[in-house]
Protein backbone atom coordinates (compact mmCIF):
# COMPACT_ATOMS: atom_id res chain seq x y z
CA UNK A 1 0.00 0.00 0.00
CA UNK A 2 2.84 2.80 1.32
CA UNK A 3 4.79 1.49 -1.87
CA UNK A 4 2.23 2.15 -4.16
CA UNK A 5 1.63 5.86 -2.43
CA UNK A 6 4.86 6.25 -2.97
CA UNK A 7 5.30 5.32 -6.32
CA UNK A 8 2.13 7.28 -7.36
CA UNK A 9 3.44 10.13 -5.86
CA UNK A 10 6.90 9.80 -7.45
CA UNK A 11 4.79 8.97 -10.94
CA UNK A 12 3.05 12.47 -10.45
CA UNK A 13 6.13 13.82 -9.77
CA UNK A 14 7.55 13.20 -13.07
CA UNK A 15 4.58 13.76 -14.94
CA UNK A 16 4.71 17.25 -13.59
CA UNK A 17 8.49 17.46 -14.89
CA UNK A 18 7.84 16.01 -17.81
CA UNK A 19 5.00 18.08 -18.53
CA UNK A 20 6.94 21.59 -18.15
CA UNK A 21 8.11 22.74 -21.28
CA UNK A 22 11.22 25.08 -22.26
CA UNK A 23 8.80 28.04 -22.08
CA UNK A 24 7.53 26.99 -18.42
CA UNK A 25 3.45 27.41 -19.59
CA UNK A 26 1.00 24.92 -19.92
CA UNK A 27 1.23 23.58 -23.28
CA UNK A 28 -1.55 22.98 -26.10
CA UNK A 29 -3.75 25.49 -27.72
CA UNK A 30 -7.57 25.97 -27.50
CA UNK A 31 -8.16 25.86 -31.08
CA UNK A 32 -11.21 27.17 -33.09
CA UNK A 33 -12.09 26.46 -36.86
CA UNK A 34 -15.47 28.00 -37.72
CA UNK A 35 -17.68 29.55 -40.58
CA UNK A 36 -21.15 30.81 -40.15
CA UNK A 37 -22.63 27.19 -41.19
CA UNK A 38 -19.73 25.27 -40.38
CA UNK A 39 -17.93 24.53 -36.70
CA UNK A 40 -15.30 22.24 -37.41
CA UNK A 41 -13.00 22.43 -33.98
CA UNK A 42 -13.97 23.93 -30.93
CA UNK A 43 -11.40 24.69 -28.39
CA UNK A 44 -9.66 21.66 -29.76
CA UNK A 45 -6.53 20.66 -28.33
CA UNK A 46 -4.07 20.30 -31.87
CA UNK A 47 -0.43 20.53 -31.93
CA UNK A 48 0.17 22.86 -35.17
CA UNK A 49 -2.06 25.34 -37.23
CA UNK A 50 -0.66 26.48 -40.86
CA UNK A 51 -3.00 29.45 -41.76
CA UNK A 52 -2.67 31.83 -44.92
CA UNK A 53 -2.72 35.19 -44.13
CA UNK A 54 -2.19 38.75 -46.14
CA UNK A 55 0.95 39.20 -43.60
CA UNK A 56 2.15 36.08 -44.88
CA UNK A 57 1.59 32.47 -44.48
CA UNK A 58 2.41 31.11 -41.00
CA UNK A 59 2.30 27.98 -38.40
CA UNK A 60 0.70 28.00 -35.40
CA UNK A 61 2.55 26.18 -32.23
CA UNK A 62 1.22 26.43 -28.33
CA UNK A 63 2.24 29.22 -27.00
CA UNK A 64 2.63 31.24 -30.06
CA UNK A 65 2.98 35.01 -29.30
CA UNK A 66 -0.41 36.64 -29.38
CA UNK A 67 -1.10 37.84 -33.12
CA UNK A 68 -3.74 39.15 -35.29
CA UNK A 69 -4.27 38.73 -38.78
CA UNK A 70 -6.47 38.53 -41.82
CA UNK A 71 -6.75 35.69 -43.42
CA UNK A 72 -6.58 35.11 -47.07
CA UNK A 73 -8.13 33.13 -49.86
CA UNK A 74 -6.34 29.58 -48.91
CA UNK A 75 -5.46 26.23 -46.66
CA UNK A 76 -5.81 26.43 -43.49
CA UNK A 77 -4.10 23.07 -42.20
CA UNK A 78 -4.79 21.40 -38.97
CA UNK A 79 -2.08 19.17 -37.41
CA UNK A 80 -3.84 17.44 -34.73
CA UNK A 81 -2.64 15.45 -31.55
CA UNK A 82 -3.54 12.28 -33.14
CA UNK A 83 -4.35 10.95 -37.12
CA UNK A 84 -3.88 12.35 -40.18
CA UNK A 85 -3.46 16.43 -40.74
CA UNK A 86 -6.62 18.20 -42.26
CA UNK A 87 -7.14 20.41 -44.61
CA UNK A 88 -9.70 23.18 -45.18
CA UNK A 89 -9.85 25.76 -47.96
CA UNK A 90 -10.87 29.42 -46.45
CA UNK A 91 -12.11 32.37 -48.56
CA UNK A 92 -11.96 35.05 -46.09
CA UNK A 93 -12.30 36.13 -42.22
CA UNK A 94 -9.81 36.50 -39.50
CA UNK A 95 -7.29 34.69 -37.39
CA UNK A 96 -6.55 35.21 -33.62
CA UNK A 97 -3.97 34.13 -31.29
CA UNK A 98 -4.57 34.94 -27.66
CA UNK A 99 -2.13 35.39 -24.94
CA UNK A 100 -3.71 32.20 -22.90
CA UNK A 101 -2.43 30.01 -26.25
CA UNK A 102 -6.17 30.28 -27.51
CA UNK A 103 -6.38 30.43 -31.71
CA UNK A 104 -9.43 31.48 -33.16
CA UNK A 105 -9.39 30.87 -36.86
CA UNK A 106 -13.15 32.34 -38.23
CA UNK A 107 -13.49 32.05 -41.91
CA UNK A 108 -16.49 33.38 -43.98
CA UNK A 109 -16.35 29.98 -45.41
CA UNK A 110 -14.48 26.92 -44.76
CA UNK A 111 -15.02 23.97 -46.53
CA UNK A 112 -12.95 20.57 -46.17
CA UNK A 113 -10.12 20.57 -49.18
CA UNK A 114 -11.32 16.94 -50.38
CA UNK A 115 -15.33 18.29 -50.73
CA UNK A 116 -14.16 20.75 -53.42
CA UNK A 117 -14.91 20.05 -56.85
CA UNK A 118 -12.64 20.80 -59.15
CA UNK A 119 -14.96 21.00 -62.00
CA UNK A 120 -17.40 23.97 -60.68
CA UNK A 121 -14.25 25.54 -59.33
CA UNK A 122 -13.01 25.90 -63.03
CA UNK A 123 -16.77 26.57 -63.95
CA UNK A 124 -16.53 30.16 -61.53
CA UNK A 125 -13.03 30.78 -62.29
CA UNK A 126 -14.03 31.42 -65.80
CA UNK A 127 -17.30 33.34 -64.45
CA UNK A 128 -15.76 35.68 -62.27
CA UNK A 129 -13.42 36.17 -65.49
CA UNK A 130 -16.25 37.15 -67.55
CA UNK A 131 -17.50 39.39 -64.71
CA UNK A 132 -14.21 41.24 -64.91
CA UNK A 133 -14.11 41.79 -68.39
CA UNK A 134 -17.77 43.35 -67.92
CA UNK A 135 -17.30 45.49 -64.54
CA UNK A 136 -18.06 48.71 -65.11
CA UNK A 137 -17.69 50.59 -61.92
CA UNK A 138 -14.25 50.54 -59.91
CA UNK A 139 -16.20 48.29 -56.86
CA UNK A 140 -17.66 45.60 -59.56
CA UNK A 141 -13.93 45.33 -60.75
CA UNK A 142 -12.57 44.99 -57.22
CA UNK A 143 -15.42 41.97 -56.55
CA UNK A 144 -14.60 40.40 -59.67
CA UNK A 145 -11.23 40.63 -58.75
CA UNK A 146 -11.64 38.68 -55.76
CA UNK A 147 -13.72 35.89 -56.65
CA UNK A 148 -10.81 35.21 -58.95
CA UNK A 149 -8.29 35.19 -55.97
CA UNK A 150 -10.85 33.06 -54.16
CA UNK A 151 -11.28 30.41 -57.17
CA UNK A 152 -7.90 30.59 -57.92
CA UNK A 153 -6.84 29.71 -54.40
CA UNK A 154 -9.40 27.06 -54.55
CA UNK A 155 -7.67 25.65 -57.76
CA UNK A 156 -4.20 25.74 -55.69
CA UNK A 157 -5.70 24.04 -53.04
CA UNK A 158 -7.08 21.29 -55.35
CA UNK A 159 -4.19 20.58 -56.33
CA UNK A 160 -2.59 20.52 -53.94
CA UNK A 161 0.13 23.47 -54.96
CA UNK A 162 -0.71 24.84 -51.06
CA UNK B 1 -50.37 39.87 -25.21
CA UNK B 2 -51.83 37.65 -27.72
CA UNK B 3 -52.51 35.04 -25.13
CA UNK B 4 -54.26 37.51 -23.20
CA UNK B 5 -56.60 38.59 -25.32
CA UNK B 6 -58.89 35.64 -26.40
CA UNK B 7 -59.29 35.22 -22.33
CA UNK B 8 -60.75 38.48 -21.77
CA UNK B 9 -62.26 38.52 -25.07
CA UNK B 10 -64.35 35.72 -24.44
CA UNK B 11 -65.63 36.77 -20.56
CA UNK B 12 -66.50 40.14 -22.10
CA UNK B 13 -68.56 38.87 -25.29
CA UNK B 14 -70.46 36.59 -23.06
CA UNK B 15 -71.17 39.73 -20.60
CA UNK B 16 -72.11 41.95 -23.48
CA UNK B 17 -74.51 39.37 -24.77
CA UNK B 18 -76.15 39.07 -21.91
CA UNK B 19 -76.57 42.72 -20.91
CA UNK B 20 -78.22 43.19 -24.52
CA UNK B 21 -81.01 40.22 -24.38
CA UNK B 22 -80.35 38.84 -20.92
CA UNK B 23 -79.34 35.36 -22.62
CA UNK B 24 -77.45 34.67 -25.94
CA UNK B 25 -79.36 33.28 -28.96
CA UNK B 26 -77.95 29.49 -29.94
CA UNK B 27 -76.91 31.34 -33.00
CA UNK B 28 -74.70 33.86 -31.41
CA UNK B 29 -72.90 31.23 -29.34
CA UNK B 30 -73.12 28.77 -32.26
CA UNK B 31 -71.08 31.42 -34.45
CA UNK B 32 -68.70 32.60 -31.74
CA UNK B 33 -67.34 29.24 -31.24
CA UNK B 34 -66.94 28.43 -34.77
CA UNK B 35 -64.55 31.00 -35.35
CA UNK B 36 -62.90 30.72 -31.78
CA UNK B 37 -62.39 26.82 -33.24
CA UNK B 38 -61.03 28.09 -36.45
CA UNK B 39 -58.49 30.56 -34.53
CA UNK B 40 -57.47 27.49 -32.50
CA UNK B 41 -56.84 26.17 -35.29
CA UNK B 42 -54.75 28.69 -36.73
CA UNK B 43 -52.20 28.92 -33.58
CA UNK B 44 -52.00 25.53 -33.55
CA UNK B 45 -50.77 25.62 -36.75
CA UNK B 46 -48.29 28.87 -36.14
CA UNK B 47 -46.86 26.75 -33.51
CA UNK B 48 -46.35 23.70 -35.20
CA UNK B 49 -44.55 26.26 -37.81
CA UNK B 50 -42.44 27.70 -35.48
CA UNK B 51 -41.43 24.21 -33.64
CA UNK B 52 -39.93 23.27 -37.15
CA UNK B 53 -38.65 26.82 -37.58
CA UNK B 54 -36.78 26.42 -34.06
CA UNK B 55 -35.62 23.27 -33.90
CA UNK B 56 -33.48 24.40 -37.35
CA UNK B 57 -32.73 28.10 -35.65
CA UNK B 58 -31.08 25.96 -32.44
CA UNK B 59 -29.25 23.48 -34.13
CA UNK B 60 -28.02 26.39 -36.48
CA UNK B 61 -27.27 28.59 -33.28
CA UNK B 62 -24.75 25.77 -32.01
CA UNK B 63 -22.76 26.08 -34.86
CA UNK B 64 -23.37 30.47 -34.65
CA UNK B 65 -21.92 30.63 -30.85
CA UNK B 66 -18.35 29.39 -31.19
CA UNK B 67 -18.19 31.57 -34.21
CA UNK B 68 -19.47 34.42 -32.49
CA UNK B 69 -17.81 33.89 -29.23
CA UNK B 70 -14.07 33.55 -31.47
CA UNK B 71 -14.98 36.84 -32.99
CA UNK B 72 -15.56 38.45 -29.58
CA UNK B 73 -12.91 37.36 -28.03
CA UNK B 74 -10.13 39.70 -29.23
CA UNK B 75 -12.29 41.87 -27.55
CA UNK B 76 -12.17 40.99 -24.55
CA UNK B 77 -8.46 39.69 -24.26
CA UNK B 78 -6.87 43.12 -25.13
CA UNK B 79 -9.49 44.56 -22.67
CA UNK B 80 -11.04 47.60 -24.67
CA UNK B 81 -11.93 50.15 -22.23
CA UNK B 82 -14.83 52.52 -23.08
CA UNK B 83 -13.96 56.02 -24.00
CA UNK B 84 -13.81 58.73 -21.66
CA UNK B 85 -15.64 61.13 -23.35
CA UNK B 86 -18.10 59.49 -25.64
CA UNK B 87 -20.14 61.82 -27.76
CA UNK B 88 -21.36 59.70 -30.72
CA UNK B 89 -23.30 56.73 -29.75
CA UNK B 90 -24.26 54.09 -32.24
CA UNK B 91 -27.32 51.85 -30.85
CA UNK B 92 -28.10 48.75 -33.17
CA UNK B 93 -31.79 47.09 -32.29
CA UNK B 94 -31.47 43.71 -33.80
CA UNK B 95 -35.01 42.19 -34.33
CA UNK B 96 -37.27 40.71 -36.81
CA UNK B 97 -40.52 41.98 -39.38
CA UNK B 98 -42.81 38.92 -37.92
CA UNK B 99 -44.86 39.67 -34.65
CA UNK B 100 -46.84 37.31 -32.37
CA UNK B 101 -43.81 36.22 -30.44
CA UNK B 102 -44.43 37.59 -26.82
CA UNK B 103 -41.86 39.97 -26.12
CA UNK B 104 -39.47 39.87 -28.02
CA UNK B 105 -39.34 42.68 -29.83
CA UNK B 106 -40.57 45.08 -27.31
CA UNK B 107 -38.20 44.11 -24.91
CA UNK B 108 -35.35 45.42 -27.57
CA UNK B 109 -37.31 48.21 -27.85
CA UNK B 110 -37.37 48.69 -24.23
CA UNK B 111 -33.51 48.59 -23.61
CA UNK B 112 -33.16 51.01 -26.50
CA UNK B 113 -36.01 53.68 -24.28
CA UNK B 114 -34.22 52.81 -21.06
CA UNK B 115 -30.90 53.86 -22.52
CA UNK B 116 -31.66 56.94 -23.90
CA UNK B 117 -33.39 58.02 -20.69
CA UNK B 118 -30.54 56.54 -18.42
CA UNK B 119 -28.11 59.00 -21.01
CA UNK B 120 -30.05 62.42 -21.49
CA UNK B 121 -26.55 63.70 -22.44
CA UNK B 122 -25.91 61.44 -25.23
CA UNK B 123 -29.35 60.73 -26.42
CA UNK B 124 -29.27 63.75 -29.02
CA UNK B 125 -26.04 62.61 -30.41
CA UNK B 126 -27.15 58.88 -30.35
CA UNK B 127 -27.76 57.27 -33.90
CA UNK B 128 -30.24 54.18 -34.20
CA UNK B 129 -30.09 51.47 -36.24
CA UNK B 130 -33.10 48.94 -36.84
CA UNK B 131 -32.65 45.45 -38.26
CA UNK B 132 -36.26 43.87 -38.57
CA UNK B 133 -39.85 46.21 -39.40
CA UNK B 134 -40.94 45.86 -35.92
CA UNK B 135 -38.65 47.28 -33.69
CA UNK B 136 -38.66 50.27 -35.95
CA UNK B 137 -42.21 50.87 -35.87
CA UNK B 138 -42.00 50.68 -32.20
CA UNK B 139 -38.70 53.31 -31.95
CA UNK B 140 -40.14 55.48 -35.25
CA UNK B 141 -42.60 57.18 -33.11
CA UNK B 142 -40.28 58.29 -30.12
CA UNK B 143 -36.92 58.59 -31.70
CA UNK B 144 -37.69 59.38 -35.60
CA UNK B 145 -34.74 61.86 -35.73
CA UNK B 146 -32.37 59.25 -34.15
CA UNK B 147 -33.06 56.89 -36.59
CA UNK B 148 -29.77 56.01 -39.16
CA UNK B 149 -30.80 53.15 -41.15
CA UNK B 150 -33.69 50.39 -41.01
CA UNK B 151 -33.44 47.10 -42.49
CA UNK B 152 -36.57 44.87 -43.25
CA UNK B 153 -37.20 40.98 -44.44
CA UNK B 154 -35.97 39.14 -41.41
CA UNK B 155 -37.50 36.78 -39.72
CA UNK B 156 -39.40 35.09 -42.79
CA UNK B 157 -35.79 32.99 -43.46
CA UNK B 158 -32.90 32.51 -41.09
CA UNK B 159 -30.90 34.96 -40.88
CA UNK B 160 -27.46 34.30 -43.48
CA UNK B 161 -24.61 36.15 -43.17
CA UNK B 162 -24.76 38.10 -46.35
CA UNK B 163 -27.41 39.72 -44.18
CA UNK B 164 -24.88 40.74 -40.98
CA UNK B 165 -22.40 42.14 -43.59
CA UNK B 166 -25.11 44.42 -45.49
CA UNK B 167 -25.63 45.15 -41.93
CA UNK B 168 -22.12 46.13 -40.95
CA UNK B 169 -21.37 47.63 -44.52
CA UNK B 170 -23.94 50.36 -44.13
CA UNK B 171 -22.61 50.95 -40.40
CA UNK B 172 -18.85 51.41 -41.83
CA UNK B 173 -20.63 53.19 -44.91
CA UNK B 174 -22.83 55.34 -43.02
CA UNK B 175 -20.59 58.07 -41.97
CA UNK B 176 -21.55 58.19 -38.64
CA UNK B 177 -18.46 58.65 -36.60
CA UNK B 178 -19.42 56.82 -32.99
CA UNK B 179 -17.11 56.74 -30.13
CA UNK B 180 -18.91 53.87 -28.98
CA UNK B 181 -21.69 51.45 -29.94
CA UNK B 182 -24.40 48.99 -28.43
CA UNK B 183 -25.55 46.06 -30.62
CA UNK B 184 -28.89 44.62 -28.66
CA UNK B 185 -30.66 41.30 -29.36
CA UNK B 186 -32.46 38.53 -27.40
CA UNK B 187 -29.78 35.64 -26.23
CA UNK B 188 -31.50 32.57 -25.94
CA UNK B 189 -31.16 30.36 -22.57
CA UNK B 190 -33.99 27.93 -22.83
CA UNK B 191 -37.47 26.99 -24.57
CA UNK B 192 -39.23 29.33 -22.63
CA UNK B 193 -36.47 31.72 -21.90
CA UNK B 194 -34.48 34.57 -23.26
CA UNK B 195 -32.69 37.83 -22.12
CA UNK B 196 -32.16 40.75 -23.79
CA UNK B 197 -28.33 41.49 -24.27
CA UNK B 198 -26.16 44.15 -25.08
CA UNK B 199 -22.63 43.52 -26.55
CA UNK B 200 -20.68 46.62 -26.81
CA UNK B 201 -19.14 47.82 -30.62
CA UNK B 202 -15.98 49.49 -30.77
CA UNK B 203 -14.09 51.24 -32.77
CA UNK B 204 -10.72 51.21 -34.61
CA UNK B 205 -9.56 54.29 -31.80
CA UNK B 206 -11.00 52.46 -29.03
CA UNK B 207 -9.17 48.98 -30.28
CA UNK B 208 -5.81 50.92 -30.55
CA UNK B 209 -6.26 52.41 -27.01
CA UNK B 210 -6.86 49.57 -25.72
CA UNK B 211 -4.18 48.06 -22.77
CA UNK B 212 -3.09 45.18 -23.92
CA UNK B 213 -3.25 46.27 -27.60
CA UNK B 214 0.28 45.80 -27.80
CA UNK B 215 1.01 42.18 -26.11
CA UNK B 216 -0.22 41.41 -30.18
CA UNK B 217 2.52 40.76 -32.34
CA UNK B 218 2.42 42.53 -36.45
CA UNK B 219 -0.14 44.33 -36.59
CA UNK B 220 -0.75 47.23 -38.91
CA UNK B 221 -3.66 49.68 -38.80
CA UNK B 222 -5.12 47.93 -42.38
CA UNK B 223 -4.96 44.74 -40.81
CA UNK B 224 -6.90 45.64 -38.00
CA UNK B 225 -9.17 47.63 -39.53
CA UNK B 226 -9.82 44.53 -41.96
CA UNK B 227 -9.76 42.40 -39.22
CA UNK B 228 -12.14 44.73 -37.21
CA UNK B 229 -14.59 45.00 -40.24
CA UNK B 230 -14.75 41.01 -40.45
CA UNK B 231 -14.99 40.68 -36.93
CA UNK B 232 -17.97 43.27 -36.76
CA UNK B 233 -19.84 41.27 -39.09
CA UNK B 234 -19.66 37.97 -37.45
CA UNK B 235 -20.53 39.61 -34.13
CA UNK B 236 -23.65 41.01 -35.89
CA UNK B 237 -24.32 37.75 -37.40
CA UNK B 238 -24.07 35.93 -34.16
CA UNK B 239 -26.38 38.23 -32.78
CA UNK B 240 -29.06 38.01 -35.61
CA UNK B 241 -29.11 33.99 -35.15
CA UNK B 242 -29.57 34.41 -31.24
CA UNK B 243 -32.55 36.24 -32.01
CA UNK B 244 -34.29 34.54 -34.85
CA UNK B 245 -33.83 31.37 -32.23
CA UNK B 246 -35.16 33.58 -29.23
CA UNK B 247 -37.95 34.43 -31.82
CA UNK B 248 -39.20 31.42 -33.03
CA UNK B 249 -39.14 29.49 -29.36
CA UNK B 250 -40.95 32.67 -27.60
CA UNK B 251 -43.43 32.51 -30.87
CA UNK B 252 -43.64 28.84 -30.05
CA UNK B 253 -44.57 29.33 -26.30
CA UNK B 254 -46.69 32.21 -27.32
CA UNK B 255 -48.90 30.20 -29.77
CA UNK B 256 -49.26 27.48 -27.24
CA UNK B 257 -50.81 29.94 -24.38
CA UNK B 258 -53.14 31.10 -27.38
CA UNK B 259 -53.99 27.37 -28.15
CA UNK B 260 -54.38 27.17 -24.98
CA UNK B 261 -56.49 29.69 -24.19
CA UNK B 262 -59.06 28.99 -27.04
CA UNK B 263 -59.39 25.37 -26.06
CA UNK B 264 -60.35 27.00 -22.53
CA UNK B 265 -62.63 29.22 -24.51
CA UNK B 266 -64.57 26.44 -26.52
CA UNK B 267 -65.22 24.52 -23.90
CA UNK B 268 -66.93 27.45 -21.64
CA UNK B 269 -68.77 28.23 -25.09
CA UNK B 270 -69.42 24.24 -25.31
CA UNK B 271 -70.94 24.68 -21.83
CA UNK B 272 -72.99 28.02 -22.30
CA UNK B 273 -74.13 26.20 -26.20
CA UNK B 274 -75.32 23.32 -24.44
CA UNK B 275 -77.40 25.18 -21.55
CA UNK B 276 -78.97 27.85 -23.51
CA UNK B 277 -79.84 24.78 -25.76
CA UNK B 278 -81.54 23.41 -22.60
CA UNK B 279 -83.42 26.31 -21.48
CA UNK B 280 -84.94 26.79 -24.85
CA UNK B 281 -85.73 23.36 -25.28
CA UNK B 282 -87.68 23.76 -21.34
CA UNK B 283 -89.08 26.87 -22.37
CA UNK B 284 -90.90 25.34 -25.36
CA UNK B 285 -92.07 22.26 -23.26
CA UNK B 286 -93.08 24.76 -20.79
CA UNK B 287 -95.61 26.65 -23.44
CA UNK B 288 -96.61 23.12 -24.98
CA UNK B 289 -97.38 21.99 -21.42
CA UNK B 290 -99.08 25.15 -20.16
CA UNK B 291 -100.93 26.54 -23.48
CA UNK B 292 -102.62 22.44 -23.51
CA UNK B 293 -103.32 23.14 -19.66
CA UNK B 294 -105.25 26.18 -20.39
CA UNK B 295 -107.62 24.66 -22.90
Amino acid sequence: MFALRMSSAVGRQLARVSARGFADAPTGMAFTLASPSNLYFHGADVRQVDVPSYSGNFGILPNHVSTSAVIKPGVVVVYPKEGDLQRFFVSAGTITVNEDSSVQVIAEQAIAVDQLDGSLVGAGLAKAQQQLASASTETAKAEAQILIEVHEAMQKAIDGVI
Amino acid sequence: MFSLLPRTGAAGAVVACQQARGMATLKDIRLRLKSVKNIQKITQSMKMVSAAKYARAERELKQARPFGEAAMKFYEAVEVAPPENPKNTLLVAISSDRGLCGAVHSSVAKKIRAWMVENPTLAPNAKIICVGDKVKAILQRLYAPNMLVSFNDFGKKPPLFEDASAVANSILESGFEFDTGVLIYNKFKTVISYETTEIPLHTLETILGAQKIHTYDSLDAETLRSYHEFNLASTIYYAMKENACSEQSARMSAMDGASKNAGEMIDKLTLTFNRTRQAVITKELIEIISGAAAL
